[in-house]
């Protein structure tokens, strides 16, 4: 098993960088800061140092092999985004005395999943921690179990699984990835408004793909949306070279609005586009995607989150990356808050109405106090623009609207959290 | 320039309007971010007269105490432009550090503080030198600035890290922190210095901070009816100098809000036009005139009354706005 596991990762960063890093510490600001007296509430100055180590977890995984050459996944997402955000954390940390550093453990793939389990169980042992987790679903749900977890406090920041914000809930464990359902209700809130009723449902076939269809299926009848052909595609077709005559046939049908094609890892769904028996709109995996985050977000002050991120990971900015930058800015921002680094009066002070986090997508984000899922507007993109975002307009709630997206408190399974 | 041949009509038909009605009316500056012009309005019609080419991303702008500068935050071309007002022409640029957002002109008339959003600094710029006198590092994503009419403190905003960040103009120091609600945007002192306004986009509030003490003293709360918490967004802010109004843009609720600073109460909400960004008084303060991100146009709402008179379509997303008062407008 290849472990890589450093604290205060290093970072790709030009010399000058880190020199300006350093000394935007410099000695000055403090006693300049220190000179003023009357220190109070919300008037912050540097004070009794607070030293927040946040752990940074992740199961690499092996992708599969897909059809186009163009779809990769940058092998850093996820960590680059929780460096942006210690970065900022640290910017704010600088005037109130807070400082914070990333520890990782990054697990290659193909190793037992039994020994990622020991390895992480032996690292939580150490009292209570901030964690920010990267793992599938199954080993999520052993960690989030352990005795040595249950006094940290984790964020999922991969799994969108619909089970892990109901009945897999665990009240250690917060969720800043959307789940499957956030994204299948926004692109079916998407359809009644553009009144794309009728939907071609295709289902890939892999486990994600699966679980993709099901939450879609879910969330076309909870907004009324028959499906009029749902069907799996088909495993050998090689879609380079005969997508202009394989589609059509398979898209064969009288009459739809859109094709909705589950296929998580893009193996095949860029090939319907344009290939469909009607020419109707492709959703889903291709055409127009429900994210949690895209290169393509420039609004709400968004463009400013870009070109940080663009500068640190010379790359664009993922949903994955997203989540582990929303979860770390989470701790950030309820540690300059509450002044405090304890996991307990984190999460109580996560969990309030008082805590809102903005967090570049328009409304604040906040968290369900029923089932710990970051609330968040979910945007529907192409691969050059926005083309909406959700809630969509007209879709009420009687509390926020962003809890027309996925699981509501009123049909959540999940049991563990006291609300 | 493409606008010449309709600056030079435009200026011919302001001229014969002078001579006639000896300059009855301001002129207002509008910055348009998504087109790289600026947009003159002329008060008195309430139409553009002149569009002018400048900077990549224009922003925030503001006009010398003299009146015979306009300064430009290009935020794209990372430059502060300067042009001269008596003939429209960029006369030359101040280094400002990169990605200029905003800028606020002390009362010297000398030195202008910079927030560069992208590298978490703010530059102190000498405008007759035009050397950078200080960097000083503040939180993540400055964005408002505001210079106290005594000249003593410098005030940033950081949207990321929720401060306003007070420095000491002397000293070009930090030297307090107020932490604020969500996403800070502008900074506004009052005309006596005694209170500092704060708008927070996300969090939905402005707080109105004690300069003696740098505490927060009252939270400002908005409640438009029909329109969901989420889209009230303070952001742009104007104080009358009678001490009697505020006047607060509330972002995607499309609305401008009315305070009574007696009783800090909203007295009434203005609905204009489409993501309400910045705001100007005149000089004579009984006219208000609000960008409007995204329907691309420019409102004036009457003082007075309170209501919304005339939109006025200018280029795409107008961002900023400064007045010119009708006695330093151009011959």
């Amino acid at each position: 098993m290849k472990v890589e596991h450093s604290t205060n990762i290093g970072r790709k960063e030009p010399a000058g960088a880190i020199a300006q890093r350093m000394g935007s510490w410099s000695l000055g600001q403090w006693i300049a800061g220190a000179a003023v007296l009357l220190l109070g509430s919300t008037n912050v100055l540097a004070q009794g140092a607070l030293h927040v180590n946040i752990l940074y977890v992740e199961q690499r995984i092996e992708r599969p092999p897909v059809l186009s050459n163009l779809i990769s996944w940058p092998e850093d997402a996820g960590l680059q985004g929780a460096s942006l955000a210690i970065d900022d954390n640290n910017t704010t940390g600088k005037f109130l005395g807070q400082n914070y550093a990333l520890e990782s453990i990054v697990l290659e793939p193909g190793h037992l999943e039994n020994e990622a389990l020991e390895q992480i169980r032996q690292t939580l042992g150490a009292g209570p921690r901030l964690v920010v987790l990267n793992l599938p679903v199954e080993l999520l749900k052993q960690v989030a179990a352990l005795d040595e977890a249950q006094d940290d406090l984790l964020f999922n920041a991969q799994a969108p699984e619909n089970t892990l914000r109901n009945a897999d809930c665990s009240a250690n464990l917060l969720h800043t990835v959307p789940s499957r359902g956030m994204l299948s209700d926004a692109l079916a809130q998407f359809f009644t408004y553009r009144r794309w009723r009728e939907v071609f449902l295709i289902e890939g076939n892999r486990d994600g793909d699966r679980a993709m269809a099901t939450s879609v299926r879910r969330s076309l009848q909870k907004f009324g949306l028959p499906i009029v052909e749902d069907k799996m595609w088909i495993e050998d077709a090689d879609m380079r070279r005969n997508a202009s005559r394989e589609v059509p046939v398979f898209t064969q049908a009288r009459k739809y609005d859109v094709v909705l094609v589950a296929d998580e890892d893009r193996d095949f769904s860029e090939f319907i586009l344009y290939n469909t028996w009607l020419p109707r709109p492709v959703a889903g995996s291709a055409g127009l995607t429900p994210v949690g985050w895209s290169a393509v977000i420039e609004q709400w002050g968004a463009a400013q989150l870009q070109s940080r991120f663009g500068k640190l990971a010379m790359r664009d900015m993922t949903s994955r990356d997203y989540a582990n930058w929303a979860a770390i800015r989470t701790i950030g921002e309820a540690v300059t808050r509450t002044e405090s680094d304890d996991t307990q009066v984190l999460r109580d002070y996560i969990l309030s109405s008082d805590f809102e986090l903005a967090g570049f997508k328009g409304a604040p984000l906040s968290f369900r106090g029923w089932n710990g899922q970051l609330r968040q507007s979910i945007q529907l993109v192409h691969a050059h623009a926005v083309v909406a975002s959700a809630p969509v307009e007209g879709f009420l709630h009687p509390v926020t609207e962003l809890d027309t997206l996925g699981t509501d408190q009123a049909e959540t399974l999940c049991e563990a959290f006291d609300f | 320039m493409k606008t010449s041949t309709a600056y030079h009509c435009a200026a011919a038909f302001c001229l014969s309007i002078l001579s006639v009605n000896q300059a009855s009316a301001h002129w207002l500056y509008v910055s348009n971010e998504k087109d790289d012009t600026i947009s003159i309005i002329d008060s008195e019609t309430n139409e553009v007269i002149n569009t002018l080419d400048v900077g990549e991303r224009p922003r925030g702008v503001t006009i010398s105490h003299d009146f015979t500068h306009l300064y430009i935050c290009a935020s794209d071309s990372d430059t502060v432009q300067v042009m001269r007002i008596a003939d429209n022409r960029i006369v030359f640029e101040l280094p400002s550090g990169e990605d200029p957002e905003q800028f606020a002109l002390h009362p010297d008339n000398k030195h202008l503080y910079i927030a560069n959003e992208d590298d978490a600094i703010a530059t102190v710029v000498n405008i007759e030198t035009r050397q950078v006198v200080a960097q000083i590092d503040v939180g993540v994503e400055p964005e408002g600035m505001a210079v106290s009419h005594d000249g003593r403190y410098a005030i940033v905003t950081s949207e990321t890290s929720n401060m306003a960040h007070w420095i000491d103009t002397e000293r070009q120091e930090i030297v307090a922190n107020t932490l604020v609600d969500q996403r800070p945007r502008d900074a506004e002192f009052t005309l006596d210095d005694s209170e500092l306004w704060v708008s927070s986009e996300i969090g939905g509030t402005v707080s109105i901070i004690d300069t003696e003490s740098k505490e927060i003293k009252h939270t400002l709360n908005f409640e438009i009816p029909g329109i969901s918490k989420d889209r009230i967004q303070p952001v742009g802010m104007e104080l009358t100098t009678d001490g009697k109004l505020a006047f607060i843009a509330l972002g995607p609720s499309n609305h401008v809000a009315v305070v009574d600073r007696s009783t800090l109460e909203v007295i009434e909400y203005v609905l204009v036009g489409r993501r309400v960004w910045h705001m100007v008084l005149t000089p004579e303060e009984d006219k208000l005139y609000t960008t409007n991100g995204v329907s691309g146009d420019v409102t004036v709402v009457d003082v007075a009354s309170l209501k919304a008179e005339k939109t006025i379509k200018v280029g795409r997303y107008p961002w900023g706005v400064a007045v010119l008062p009708k006695e330093h407008i151009p011959q």
